[in-house]
């Protein structure tokens, strides 16, 4: 540990692995019986590296997030499956042990920045509470203040408004006040869970920008979660498309996008409008995502493609590579044609 | 140009900001300020802008869930006109059944405890069209034109029973079951996933051409108004700023403003090189706004006529294409 007060990040070297989840499972308890959220989930992550994780509402993408931070509720438990940071198995560790490492290794920026303060506290003094609670060193008042300024700065914020109150500054300055409490302990990794989901899109575009070149700046890996893939589009290097609690999609984003292999990509980027290129007709999906209390056999998403066969109902297929770094959970990957193939 | 189904001219709301109970309001919200458009019939006219521009006030004003405060929006309601903003009380039942909204939250906008039928049906009740029989052929037809198919497995469901897509297309049942002219859709598709938001978007347009209805069609996702409307209107702080086709608007804007949001849409292609919006500080407020152009404080070419003269008017640049702005020529 640096005992200046530097903003940094304290991930490894650019390019070395910092996170490895594999095959993780993790199921949700209700009543009406286990909710398998996250299947058998496998990827890594490297120091330096933007990775998002796309998918619909009910896809597992945020329960990925709360397994990384160990913020699992009561009901849901990790069945099996390994996840390590920096070659230490993070898995089944006390929640002491894991409350340490969390905002300190793993931080996080919630979705909705107008809810995650307390309005009776100002902003600075929440900032304060959380290097006070995880800065391994104890910091004089004035050691923290000038930490808090030096984050707000950071993030394009007056460093005067640490001394103000959450309902004194507008949506996109509360983001970014989340981001520097994010940053506030040089974390290894910011899991980004839809962090521009409530602004207008010139703020997002803001944020999103900024956040871009703190990492850059930083060195630091980031995990985006999104809906939207407009938004992964442009600040990620690798993305990952989940379906009904399945990675069934990871790779390059730039290639992803440009030849997606998965028939659910393939069809969520047909499905998506756009103000550039041509004025096209897209692609509707037809059908509804799987309830995960019981969801289909075979592959989840084989009800709703149009390349499925026999096997698909029959067999469950894994992310495999097909070279390239870029990974496919399908049969039949073979047959998905390029972008705008399947119009007729 | 042929005689426009919607007429709007000067539409204003402003809200009273009440500082004291016993006190008469002196601030005033300008949320909707002097608007004028016009909307042909079948055609679709998408409402842009970010939250508070006063998008949605506009929409509810057409609809009369709120009172303009001046204005005036003439509907051609085929046997005669009708102004929106004064509409006497015997003709309150007229002017419904020719105006009908789509909302935004499907599971707010359905009575939690009234099938779908009784939802669908009640337009009908309430006109006093057709017996028992023939609203339950109508309503069924409806669905099946929804795509809630097949129609007798979904009249007696309860909103709690359906999906998000399932929900929004008895809201849009409901809303054209009376054979609306004009119908207001506020974000109907932004609560819904990419996936069936296609769907919806796709049963509208189709809706549209087969029945020959207008849209108002307001939403924040420029991408959507694209795919949705033939006109796009951007609005700023209670201003209707650039109005122009579509694919014209997208691909000439000239309000600073436009830019600035054309260039800060996120395009889903990591190899796009988007250009940096031009746009100082944030959103103002819209409470007493000063006389000059409304994009002032937060425009990056402004010059000494912008910050003494008054908002600029709406004028037709050629091809239809209406811009307020004094630096355009």
């Amino acid at each position: 540990m640096t005992n200046t007060l530097d903003i940094e990040s304290r991930g490894g070297r650019a390019g070395t692995t910092l996170l490895k989840l594999d095959d993780v499972i993790m199921r949700y308890h209700t009543k009406e019986g286990w909710v398998s959220a996250v299947e058998n989930i496998t990827f890594d992550l490297a120091n330096g590296e933007a990775l998002g994780l796309v998918g619909e509402s009910g896809c597992g993408k945020t329960s990925v997030a709360l397994t990384l931070l160990g913020l699992l509720p009561d009901n849901a438990a990790i069945i099996s499956g390994d996840i390590q940071l920096d070659g230490e198995s993070i898995v089944g560790l006390p929640e002491e042990q894991m409350r340490r490492r969390r905002w300190r290794d793993i931080a996080m920026v919630f979705q909705g920045a107008m809810n995650s303060w307390n309005p009776v506290y100002k902003v600075g003094d929440q900032i304060r509470e959380a290097l006070r609670l995880h800065w391994p060193e104890t910091l004089t008042y004035t050691q923290e203040t000038e930490r808090i300024g030096q984050l707000f700065e950071l993030v394009g914020l007056n460093p005067l408004m640490a001394d103000r109150y959450p309902h004194e500054f507008s949506g996109g300055m509360r983001q970014r006040a989340v981001i520097a409490m994010a940053l506030s302990c040089n974390p290894k990794l910011i899991i980004a869970d839809e962090p521009t989901t409530a602004l207008d899109v010139i703020v997002q575009d803001q944020i999103l920008k900024e956040l871009k070149n703190i990492q850059a700046e930083l060195g630091m890996s980031i995990i985006y979660i999104s809906h939207d893939i407009a938004v992964i589009a442009e600040v990620t290097d690798r993305m990952g498309v989940m379906y009904a609690g399945k990675l069934v999609e990871l790779g390059d984003t730039i290639e992803v996008f440009h030849r997606p292999r998965h028939p659910y990509s393939y069809l969520l980027l047909s499905s998506t409008p756009s103000i550039t290129g041509p004025r096209r007709k897209l692609a509707p999906l037809e059908g509804e995502p799987p309830n995960l209390i019981d969801p289909p056999t075979g592959c989840r998403f084989h009800p709703r493609c149009p390349f499925a066969t026999e096997r698909c109902s029959l067999e469950d297929p894994v992310l495999t590579q097909i070279g390239g770094g870029h990974a496919v959970a399908c049969f039949n990957w073979q047959d998905v044609p390029e972008i705008g193939g399947l119009q007729k | 140009m042929t005689e426009p189904l919607l007429k709007v001219e000067g539409l204003t709301k402003h809200f009273p900001v009440s500082k004291s109970l016993f006190r008469s309001p002196t601030d005033f919200i300008h949320a909707v300020d002097h608007i004028s458009f016009e909307i042909a019939l079948g055609e679709s006219l998408g409402l842009v802008g970010e939250s508070g521009c006063g998008k949605s006030t506009t929409g509810r004003l057409l609809v009369k869930l709120d009172e303009a405060t001046g204005g005036t929006a003439e509907l051609d309601i085929g046997e005669g006109k009708l102004d929106i903003a004064h509409v006497p009380k015997e003709e309150m039942r007229d002017f419904r059944r020719n105006v009908q909204m789509i909302f935004q939250d499907p599971f707010e906008s359905l009575n939690p405890r009234r099938t779908v039928f009784d939802t669908v049906s009640e337009p009908l009740a309430v006109q006093k069209i057709g017996t028992v029989t023939e609203r339950e052929e109508r309503v069924a037809e409806l669905l099946h034109k929804v795509g809630l198919t097949p129609p007798a497995t979904f009249l007696f469901r309860y909103p709690h029973e359906l999906s998000g897509g399932q929900r929004q297309r008895v809201a849009i049942a409901r809303a054209l079951v009376l054979d609306p002219r004009f119908v207001v859709a506020d974000e109907p598709t932004s609560m819904l996933d990419v996936s069936i938001r296609i769907s919806i978007m796709d049963l509208m347009l189709n809706l549209a051409r087969d029945a020959g209805v207008s849209y108002l069609y307001i939403t924040h996702d420029l991408a959507v108004a694209r795919y949705m409307c033939d006109r796009i209107a951007v609005m700023y702080l209670g201003k209707i700023v650039e109005m122009a086709p579509t694919e014209e608007l997208l691909s000439n804007p000239r309000h600073p403003y436009t830019r600035a949001l054309l260039a800060a849409v996120p395009v889903p292609d990591p190899a796009f090189k988007k250009q940096a919006p031009d746009i100082k500080g944030g959103i103002s407020k819209a409470i007493n706004p000063p006389p000059q152009c409304r994009f002032l404080e937060r425009c990056p070419m402004a010059n000494e006529t912008c910050a003494t003269a008054d908002h600029p008017p709406l004028l037709d640049r050629g091809g239809a294409h209406l811009v307020a702005c004094h630096l355009v020529p």
